[in-house]
């Protein structure tokens, strides 16, 4: 493999031969001699009070070597971490333990554990526990649960909305009123983001080792987080950090759901404490259904106001965010903290009003989940435009065109406060348009209506924020890190305390470092997720790794590469000032043939004989990088369908994406992202959703009912894309791993929008919906 | 604890006796008496095909088939698809057209396009996507795993149509 460009070039992922081959080792792949294993005893009820358990029969059950409730956790386990507490959850509503107490709140709630020798007898005992429950009203719905009267599930509160921000409305409405006696408009509209489920495909699970004799506790978790993890579980069992280790394996996917930490990771954990021995904990996918955590479920009232022309003046949103039942690391921020920064868009809009309420339910936990609060703001903010466009009887295209933040007033300070890096919002769309000839398909849509055809364009230019975070926006510095070290033979082992699951990062960052150190990418390694290697990190979520991690990886060549020069110039007795790097080789300035190799260089620097006086030995150097501020990628998605009248299916006619995440390190990666986004976007606004019955029963619990998209669903996606660099990080990238996410769902529900000739339909547009609209049923 | 059976399988060419109880499901068998851990568990109720592998040659879900069905029979998982060492068209093509992200369902995904392709070795994409709808992909969204099966069909067909042990 060449050197010179090997920043955005296409390689093949050097992760895959160990995945392709069935060598890769998954959590689940793990064991340790004398291994328990661990069954978890869940709520069957969405509501209910604990009365008694009887663990007895489980207990004498041959095989079984322990059986855990809250009780026997007290005092043991602490409760789990909340990033920022909000209202009555800084005053403790929402807290969770590893078991439930008194009280099970959702289906699933974990109520007790079960440790055997085998899965089986785990699973059989597990059986055999009886627990007395007094069924409870469950409080289902987000609107009906913030009622008087409603079942609550923290009593002591005497509500279920645990925050509400509420600030005075008057600005906003002498801009509405403003705008309505100029002639313009007001659109009003309320749109439900429905609950769904993560699900990657390898469900959780969790191996921990405590060894008595050194009191040291290994968790192999799969997990987005290891120094996280390693933080707040060395706290929660009363362990010295030093004295855990968190390692995470192979991880199969993540979307946000592994960005957490769970009771079964601290019930194992305390488990093999009290055991002494490895205690396993693997996710059975109705669990993983149930009790992982949920995304979106947001209920948003929204109004906009426009001139006759389409310029937007004033936007309004309250949202409620259904937390589910008890709070995780963010499930009280996901709307506040990462939605409403970004909820005008790419548009540039004067005047926003945002409240809102967070409630908790009898449902699983909401957190973050592919694009946490941005794919929410953006459907808001994208489905507030199209409807301007309908009521103003103006096109979609031209409606946003008119809005967009121009390229001259980056960087742009919005009314929400957050600060827009850079783009070119209207390139992307430009684009997307000639790639699906916009003109010709307007024109083809209104032949086939005049067909009877119900044909829908729909169109999302979205905007998102990642990259997270500047110094001092979260309670803990939102940083990565590397750590490189050159070898005495010139090959090179990073360790990133960034954490993959699949994104690539192996391949992506070796590309870093030999672009910049001019050596062929197989002499770089890169090593990750164990705390007990690798620098201090922050995890890999919120499309940051490449910007904040790749950065970190950058930046500590740059200083060894540094020390090289040095070390060179010393070598070929001239100044450093004039030694510089090309194809592998340190040379003088103007003089070509006056070098010395990289690994000459190495050799020397590690062997240290040669070395100049005062010259440190060896080549290692840690970097830890905490961005200025956030990025913000951009792009413009445009969805075609046609829908089915006699049936109500939508068929996916074309789906082009034109996306802008900066400078791209492996294209062929860049693009995998956005295809894997999109699906997941498509699905959200065709067929996926979390259900419950109004008892607080789980009715999506498996695979069977819980509709992801598959292969002959999907239609294959154009894809393109633009180049605005970042001025924020030294790569100049943005982040790509929840665009597609982001921007295609409104896509989706414009075009649906638009076929059926409607101001709006909510999510997902299962065919028996939309045949019911379509027959006006 | 129900009485143990004895089953004969022959996984990847090797013969194997043990004895199992009469509810072992295939893929509990493979991972765990006999360490194959390239199959995997994705949802234990046969809608995501991650434990897909070979018995008797036909792509079969392994965690919708318990171990003493397979009594007598040969069982191929992703550690047996190719030779030692080599890599399988079919691997090729996911690797090439990086056809997998966090790589769980892909051995699934893989035996169940080798089933496609003996089935269909010159398959449209529609039948593609039409062929593997039982093995579901949350990293994707399918496109490229698309390209990977049609790298793998054009490779099989191209080496089939040379003599016996050239290619490679």
């Amino acid at each position: 493999m060449g050197v010179a460009g090997m920043v955005g070039s296409p390689i093949k992922r050097r992760e895959d031969p160990r995945l392709i081959t069935g060598q890769a080792t998954y959590v689940d792949d793990i064991k340790i001699h004398g291994m328990l294993h661990m069954a978890v005893l869940r709520s069957p009820y969405g509501h209910a009070h604990i009365r008694s358990i009887n663990t007895d029969a489980a207990r004498r059950h041959p095989g079984v070597v322990a059986v855990y409730t809250a009780e026997d956790l007290k005092g043991a386990v602490g409760n789990i971490a909340i990033a920022v507490p909000l209202g009555k959850i800084a005053e403790g509503m929402g807290a969770r333990g590893a078991l439930a107490e008194g009280k099970v709140r959702f289906f699933g709630d974990p109520v007790a554990a079960v440790i055997a020798e085998d899965l089986y007898t785990a699973r059989d005992a597990r059986d055999l526990i009886e627990v007395d429950y007094e069924p409870l009203p469950a409080a289902i719905d987000v609107e009906k649960a913030m009622q008087a009267g409603a079942p609550l599930l923290y009593e002591e509160f005497g509500t279920n909305v645990a925050f509400g921000m509420h600030p005075p409305t008057d600005e906003i409405d002498k801009v509405f009123e403003k705008t309505k006696a100029d002639g313009g408009i007001v659109v009003k509209t309320r749109l439900v983001n429905q609950r769904l489920a993560p699900a990657p495909m390898e469900t959780r699970g969790v191996v921990a080792e405590y060894r008595k004799a050194s009191r040291s506790l290994t968790v192999w978790s799969s997990s987005q987080i290891p120094h996280l993890l390693r933080n707040i579980l060395s706290a929660l069992v009363g362990l010295p950090q030093h004295q855990v280790r968190v390692i995470v394996p192979e991880v199969g996917g993540g979307f946000g759901c592994k960005l957490n930490i769970y009771p079964e990771e601290m019930v194992s954990a305390f488990a093999s404490m009290q055991t002494g021995r490895a205690v396993k904990w693997i996710e059975e996918r109705s669990e993983n259904l149930a009790v992982t955590i949920h995304g979106r479920d947001q209920v948003d009232y929204v109004e906009i106001a426009a001139t006759r022309e389409g310029k937007v003046t004033g936007l309004k949103i309250y949202g409620i965010s259904d937390l589910g039942s008890y709070c995780q690391i963010f499930t009280d921020v996901i709307m506040i903290a990462f939605g409403f920064p970004v909820s005008c868009g790419a548009y540039d809009i004067p005047t926003i009003h945002l409240s809102a309420d967070i409630v908790f339910t009898n449902k699983a936990a909401t957190d973050a989940y592919r694009g946490a609060g941005r794919p929410e703001a953006t459907y808001i903010i994208e489905r507030a435009m199209d409807q301007v466009a309908r009521e103003l009887g103006k096109d979609p295209a031209e409606v946003r065109r008119l809005n967009f933040i121009k390229p001259d007033q980056f960087p742009y300070k919005a009314a929400t406060g957050a600060v827009y890096d850079t783009g070119n919002y209207e390139g992307a769309l430009d684009k997307a348009l000639a790639m699906v000839d916009y003109k010709s398909l307007r024109a083809e849509q209104v032949q086939k209506r005049a067909a009877g055809k119900l044909m829908g364009i729909g169109i999302s230019s979205y905007i998102e924020i990642c990259g997270f975070g500047p110094k001092g926006s979260a309670p803990v510095g939102l940083y990565e890190s590397a750590r490189v070290r050159v070898e005495q033979s010139g090959t090179v082992m990073v360790y990133t305390g960034s954490s993959p699951h699949g994104q690539g990062e192996e391949t992506t960052f070796a590309q870093i470092v030999a672009e910049e150190f001019t050596v062929p990418v197989e002499n770089v390694m890169i090593m990750h997720g164990d705390t007990d290697s690798t620098p201090e990190g922050r995890g890999t979520y919120g499309s940051r790794t490449t910007a904040v991690g790749g950065s970190a990886v950058f930046n500590a060549v740059q200083r060894l590469k540094e020390k090289m020069k040095q070390i060179a110039a010393h070598m070929l007795e001239a100044s450093p000032a004039d030694v510089e790097l090309e194809d592998g080789k340190f040379s003088v300035k103007g003089s070509p043939q006056k070098a010395v190799s990289f690994g000459d260089v190495a050799a020397a620097a590690n062997l240290s004989n040669t070395l100049a006086p005062g010259v440190e030995p060896g080549l290692e150097t840690t970097v830890f990088f905490e961005p200025e501020a956030c990025v913000f990628p951009f792009g413009t998605h445009i969805c075609v369908v046609e829908i089915d009248k006699e049936t109500g299916e939508t068929e996916i006619k074309r789906f082009v994406a034109v996306d802008d995440c900066g400078r791209q390190i492996n294209p062929l990666l860049v693009e995998g992202q956005v295809h894997g986004g999109i699906a997941q976007g498509v699905g959200q606004a065709l067929i996926e959703g979390v259900e419950y019955g109004e008892d607080g029963q789980l009715l999506t619990a498996t695979l069977m009912d819980y509709a992801m998209p598959l292969s002959s669903e999907l239609p294959h996606f154009e894809l393109d894309s633009t180049v605005t660099l970042t001025t924020v990080n030294p790569l100049g990238v943005k982040g790509v791993g929840e665009a597609g996410t982001i921007g295609s769902t409104p896509a989706v529900a414009s075009a649906v929008a638009d076929a059926l000739d409607v101001a709006h339909v909510d999510m997902p547009f299962r065919a028996e919906k939309l045949w019911k609209i379509i027959h006006q049923l | 604890m129900t009485m143990k059976r004895e089953i004969s399988v022959t996984v990847n060419g090797q013969q194997h006796h043990s004895e199992v109880e009469p509810r072992t499901l295939l893929v509990y068998y493979l991972r765990e008496a006999l360490d194959l851990t390239g199959t995997h568990i994705g949802c234990d109720t046969s809608q995501c095909g991650a434990c897909t592998v070979l018995l008797d040659g036909q792509s079969v879900k392994a965690c919708t088939v318990l171990a003493v069905q397979a009594d007598g029979c040969e069982v191929t998982t992703i550690e047996g698809l190719a030779p030692e060492g080599g890599l399988h068209p079919i691997q090729e093509g996911f690797w090439e057209k990086h056809g997998l992200q966090c790589g769980f369902c892909t051995p699934g995904m893989i035996m169940a396009s080798y089933n496609l392709l003996k089935v269909n070795p010159n398959p449209t994409e529609a039948e593609i996507r039409k062929g593997l709808e039982g093995n579901i992909c949350r990293c994707t969204g399918y496109q490229n795993i698309v390209r990977a099966v049609q790298y793998a069909a054009e490779r099989m067909r191209t080496s089939a149509s040379e003599p016996v042990g050239a290619g490679e």
